[in-house]
């Protein structure tokens, strides 16, 4: 990192701190980075920079940094942070916002994994109204290109009744009603 | 008799049919009704709310308003802690932008009206009117149980969302259950540890990891086994315990029975029905501390 103008940074990346207050409902330029957020952090030694970073990089306007850190995809949504910020900041909601900016940018270097995760849980749940476990892990096993990932657990799992031997989804009553509510949202494009 | 609307939520049908199994054998002896949702689609979990806010707000908001064609009921409870903050953001959100609900009213079929509020799953349990009849009911005292209560992250966090009564730090609700059981209820400082969630897909070795920090604790603290309240969190700590015990070398063999299937052995209910046998990690060692 080089020599930086914050007075002229902070004005610059106002447009963007601007829309994350607005989607996340709290003012992250409330944050005096005391890094309570860090210190109770499950996942922050999985990341290449801490929570209360995260939230200053996006003051001084670092947001490529920031979209294509690995940090926002470790985050876990324990909510841990937002529990603990003395300063109210929502930085769960904030992470949130920041994946679906990150998606948004083509950032997704980190992201293989939890966009397929959400994806493929998703597609059963449009699908058939509820989550079908063993179409959803077999979807993410393909996009992963790691086909045998949990397969150790299938038989036990049949083994207790816990899913059946040749696993079949059921549409719930109403499942054109799900259907529908992804359909608009889609279309509204949100 | 409390009569709830019940979310069972999709793990209950499988993964932790034992939670549902002991949560309904536990409601009938203790004279809860449940009415199951009628309809009932999944919740979004956390895929729907890294995806599309309104997504995570409109599928919750569709089982809450399914709810209120029950008759009689003005509450609902979700047994998994990720479904449960789900709902309670929907109230949430609602509460503090009045114009989100013509938004979400817009996606569905039935208007999702506020009639019937979310109520934390242990509440209902834990509450002193409730707590005051377990009491009364133990014929099985888990007496010399030592009992590590693992709330998980979604039940108590944030409080300002989950509108739960208990601390978000060091919860009670669960250790209250178990005290009146007869059971010890340990001290200790994992209860609402991230388990990991759904790291256990997308990054094992950050699951493996915390799961361990977690089993450690509870070891160390002396627990003969760490009640859960959350299905993810219970099948990360139990069906993924021999992944952890791998990785880092070590054998805890620590069950993780469900709350409920506890207050149903202490009440004097089969163990068979409570689902026992549906753990990965063998609970012998728990059955025998109460001769079941």
């Amino acid at each position: 990192m080089g020599e930086l103008d914050l007075t002229h940074a902070l004005e610059k990346n106002r447009s963007f701190v601007d829309a994350v207050n607005e989607a996340t409902g709290c003012d992250i330029r409330q944050c005096y980075q005391c890094a309570k957020c860090s210190g109770g952090c499950p996942g922050a030694y999985a990341m290449d920079y801490l929570p209360n970073q995260i939230i200053r990089m996006l003051m001084l306007g670092m947001v490529e940094d920031v979209l294509k850190s690995k940090t926002i995809w470790v985050c876990m949504s324990c909510n841990t942070c937002t529990t603990r910020c003395v300063r109210d900041i929502d930085i769960a909601a904030v992470m949130d916002d920041l994946r679906k900016e990150a998606i948004r940018h083509g950032y997704t270097e980190h992201a293989r994994n939890v966009i397929a995760c959400n994806n493929s849980f998703l597609w059963t749940v449009r699908t058939w109204g509820r989550l079908f476990d063993a179409g959803m892990l077999m979807m993410f096993n393909m996009d992963t290109g790691n086909p045998m990932k949990d397969m150790q657990f299938a038989l036990p799992m049949m083994m207790k009744g816990k899913s059946p031997i040749i696993p079949i989804p059921h549409a719930i009553k109403g499942a054109k009603e799900v259907k529908k509510i992804f359909k608009k949202i889609k279309q509204e494009g949100k | 008799m409390p009569k709830y609307a019940l979310y069972p939520g999709c793990s209950l049908e499988g993964g932790a049919i034992e939670y549902s199994m002991s949560t309904e054998a536990v409601a009938h002896a203790l004279g809860i009704e449940f009415v199951e949702v009628p309809g009932w689609n999944c919740c979004g979990a956390s895929a729907a709310h890294m995806t599309d806010h309104l997504l995570s707000l409109a599928l919750p908001a569709r089982v809450l308003a399914k709810a209120e064609s029950i008759p009689g009921v003005t509450e609902m409870v979700a047994p998994c802690a990720a479904c449960h903050i789900r709902f309670a953001a929907v109230e949430y959100e609602v509460g503090k932008h009045q114009d989100l609900l013509g938004e979400i009213n817009s996606l569905l079929e039935a208007p999702y009206t506020g009639k019937v509020k979310i109520r934390p799953f242990l509440d209902i349990f834990s509450n002193p009117e409730m707590l005051a009849l377990i009491k009364s009911k133990v014929v099985k005292p888990l007496t010399g149980l030592k009992v590590a209560c693992y709330y998980g992250c979604l039940f108590v966090k944030p409080p300002k969302v989950v509108s739960f009564f208990d601390d978000p730090e060091n919860p009670m609700s669960m250790d209250n259950i178990m005290s009146a059981l007869g059971a010890e209820p340990l001290p200790w400082p994992y209860k609402t540890e991230c388990c990991g969630a759904s790291t256990a897909l997308t990054q094992e070795d950050v699951c493996t990891k915390l799961c361990n920090d977690i089993l450690r604790i509870a070891k160390d603290s002396g627990a003969d086994c760490i009640a859960a309240a959350c299905p993810m969190c219970q099948q990360n700590l139990d069906m993924r315990q021999v992944s952890v015990e791998k990785q880092y070398g070590l054998k805890y063999r620590m069950p993780i029975p469900f709350f409920t299937q506890l207050i149903g052995l202490a009440i004097g209910l089969d163990a068979g029905k409570l689902g026992f046998k549906k753990l990965f990690v063998d609970p012998v060692q728990v059955l025998q501390k109460v001769g079941a």
